[in-house]
């Protein structure tokens, strides 16, 4: 029996990669789009909705991803929704993501200043165009750095769909031990490469995060002078 | 005929009552300078006309509409009505130009080459025909400013409202935009303005509205500035010496 | 969702094992209590040693906060498990789960500590530099308690993060909440009504936290009590 990790399993760790990037972007992109609903129900005029999607979040940040996972993976079959891992992950990565996305999100559309509402309603624009042409643009802006920030909160997290036997990184990493046992150095590797995708997104992030700043301070100066 | 008539207006923040029963009227092509001190309820009465607040009791009507109706049509209002801003207000992400465009185009549906157009003549008209691709962020305060009152300007409004909109600037800056005000007033537009400068009232205004303690306290010509009636006014005016 | 109407839910078995639930809770308070104490040490140290003006302690710093902040947790706590073990180490799961647990939560700490000091203002600093304290006594009577006022919010949002994370520790076969759901999923075949317990308890430990958290800020920033603001 040949104990040492060889070619092979270095191609199927990185298999495992190429999943755990395709589970971060469902993760993102079902996230991202539940997230702006919650953000805009978080803001919403109507209180109902507001009640509706603060409960909303409340309850997912006080659950852990694990047990979301576990409620859809192993509890929604008992009452006839089987899902496969993937799926299951995908869904429950997707409700996490939206209560954290949509509260980042809530904060970036309160940071644009009311006086921005205001001059826009001034000008004869409609709600719907308030919010698309002139809101909406300035919220993106302020959102970027921490929701790029964010996704790599989502690819660490991906992870977790191991533990329900989807074969991602984390997941391959473990087959790979099964078969040889060489646990420390196995696990290594595989942190490693987590490190080459989530670092370079992080520098990314804390870039964007200072020329925000700074063009803010620009700005700034140019209005004081 | 008066454009714009405010009657026995008021309103409450809470337990504070802000307005105590305004009135006053707005002839066409007049300038009416609102004055007093801060907390005068001058601001707010602007801000009524606009209905970016809405009012208790009273009536208030503008170009025909009456802006204390509950069913009124907010948009039509707005497209009769310009307002400027103490903070000017201009859209960060958008260049001067589009931000002149943007009401044009999306509320008149005009074609991009004719709200360009109009984009170029106001921004003459103000002088800044020059900062037509700049961000607001690389303008001055005083460009800025002027770059606001054009955007107003290119909705071709019947009555255009300015509240405090010098009071951020310095005095240089100040002038350029009041220079700006000055040829809108000669040009024949209505205008209610808000402001703490008191010998551009006196110059530029048909009608000076003093309020105190949310009431008109003195109203009048131009000419109350130099001989005020009331006590109020007088020390008012002499404060600002 | 006509079937979830049909087979009505039934919690009597899970709740008849109260006393995992209990235990299982226990571990998960004392894992959380443990590592919030440990973890706030390391980061504050980490924090201090990221300003520091010497160029080896800061780098080793860095260098641990972004190895740690750019892993996942899952993975963190396997290789603490497996590389302990290696070194000859034989520690019991819980003790690998308060390591790997204090290695985790020092990172995010240690950034948001940073976060905290840099907001205190230059002045500060030199004002007790020129009243002749030492920089360990300038952090320690000068900045400490105001940069903490200042990301309290974030500190407290961090430790309930972790509480939450707590749950993986379940992977290694620490007992704690989440373990005993699996167990008691596993002998009552009603997987959903077992985990929706344990969010529902997750949820109320979180809150409550959350309000322990108010009232440690209440104790520990007396000026905020004394001025009437919130946290």
């Amino acid at each position: 029996m040949n104990n040492a990790i060889n070619a092979t399993h270095l191609t199927f760790l990185l298999t495992g990669a190429f999943w755990t990037l395709v589970l971060s972007l469902m993760a993102f992109v079902g996230g991202g789009v539940v997230g702006l609903v919650i953000a805009l129900g978080r803001t919403s005029p109507v209180r109902f909705l507001r009640i509706l999607s603060g409960g909303y979040v409340q309850i997912v940040q006080g659950t852990p991803l694990l047990v979301i996972l576990f409620v859809v993976y192993f509890g929604l079959p008992t009452v006839g929704y089987s899902l496969s891992p993937m799926l299951a992950a995908g869904l429950s990565l997707t409700i996490y993501v939206s209560a954290y996305l949509g509260e980042i999100w809530r904060g970036c559309l309160e940071a644009v200043p009311k006086a921005q509402w205001e001059a826009a309603e001034c000008l004869a624009l409609s709600k719907t165009q308030r919010m698309v042409k002139v809101i909406l643009p300035q919220a993106v802006r302020i959102a970027t750095p921490p929701t790029v920030g964010f996704s790599v909160q989502i690819i660490k997290n991906t992870s977790l769909a191991s533990v329900v036997g989807f074969v991602e990184l984390a997941r391959a990493g473990q087959l790979i031990n099964n078969s040889i046992f060489q646990p420390f150095s196995i696990y290594m590797i595989v942190a490693l490469l987590y490190f080459c995708m989530c670092f370079p997104i992080s520098v990314f992030s804390r870039r964007l995060e200072r020329t925000g700043a700074s063009r803010l301070k620009a700005a700034e100066t140019a209005v004081s002078a | 005929m008066p454009v714009v008539v405010l009657k026995d207006v008021k309103k409450s923040f809470g337990s504070l009552q802000v307005l105590r029963g305004v009135s006053f009227s707005v002839d066409k092509g007049d300038v009416v300078a609102l004055i007093g001190a801060s907390g005068s309820g001058k601001s707010t009465a602007l801000r009524c006309i606009d209905r970016l607040e809405t009012i208790d009791s009273g009536t208030i009507d503008v170009c025909g509409y009456s802006v204390s109706d509950p069913n009124l049509d907010l948009r039509r209002l707005r497209l009769d009505v310009g307002i400027v801003f103490q903070s000017y207000n201009l859209f960060p992400h958008l260049t001067v130009e589009e931000n002149i465009t943007l009401a044009p185009r999306s509320v008149k549906r005009m074609q991009k080459a004719e709200a360009s157009e109009i984009a170029r003549e106001v921004l003459a008209q103000v002088g800044l025909s020059d900062k037509a691709d700049n961000y607001p962020e690389q303008l001055s305060g005083g460009q800025q400013q002027r770059a606001a009152i054009a955007r107003s300007l290119a909705m071709q409004p019947k009555v255009m409202l300015f509240d405090e909109v010098t009071s951020a600037l310095d005095p240089k800056l100040t002038g350029e935009v009041l220079k700006v005000i000055e040829t809108l007033a000669a040009s024949g537009m209505t205008m209610i303005m808000v402001t703490h400068e008191m010998a551009f009232a006196r110059r530029v205004a048909d009608q000076v509205v003093y309020m105190h303690q949310g009431r008109v306290h003195e109203a009048g010509a131009a000419s109350i500035l130099t001989h005020p009636t009331t006590a109020e006014l007088s020390e008012f005016i002499s404060n600002d010496l | 969702m006509a079937r979830v109407l049909e087979m009505k839910l039934d919690f009597t078995a899970i709740l008849a094992r109260w006393q995992m639930l209990l235990d299982g809770m226990a571990l998960t308070i004392q894992l959380a209590v443990i590592t919030i104490l440990t973890g706030f040490l390391i980061g504050t140290a980490c924090a201090i040693a990221r300003r520091s003006k010497f160029r080896l302690p800061a780098t080793i710093a860095a260098v641990y906060v972004e190895l740690i902040r750019n892993t996942p947790f899952l993975v963190q706590i396997f290789v603490v498990y497996f590389g302990l073990s290696s070194l000859g180490f034989k520690f019991t799961a819980v003790t690998v789960a308060i390591i790997a647990l204090t290695i985790n939560v020092g990172a995010y700490t240690a950034e948001i500590m940073r976060a905290g000091f840099d907001s205190i203002h230059r002045g500060q600093w030199e004002a007790a530099e020129c009243l002749g304290l030492t920089r360990v006594q300038a952090y320690w009577h000068v900045a400490l308690l105001p940069a903490m006022e200042r990301i309290y919010p974030s500190l407290t949002s961090q430790f309930i993060l972790l509480m939450l994370a707590s749950s993986i520790t379940s992977q290694i076969s620490v007992e704690e909440l989440t373990a005993a759901a699996n167990f008691i999923q596993s002998e009552t075949y009603r997987p959903l009504e077992t985990y929706i317990v344990i969010a529902i308890i997750y949820l109320a430990l979180s809150l409550a936290l959350r309000l322990a958290f108010w009232l440690l800020g209440m104790l520990i920033f007396p000026r905020r009590r004394r001025l009437g603001t919130n946290l």
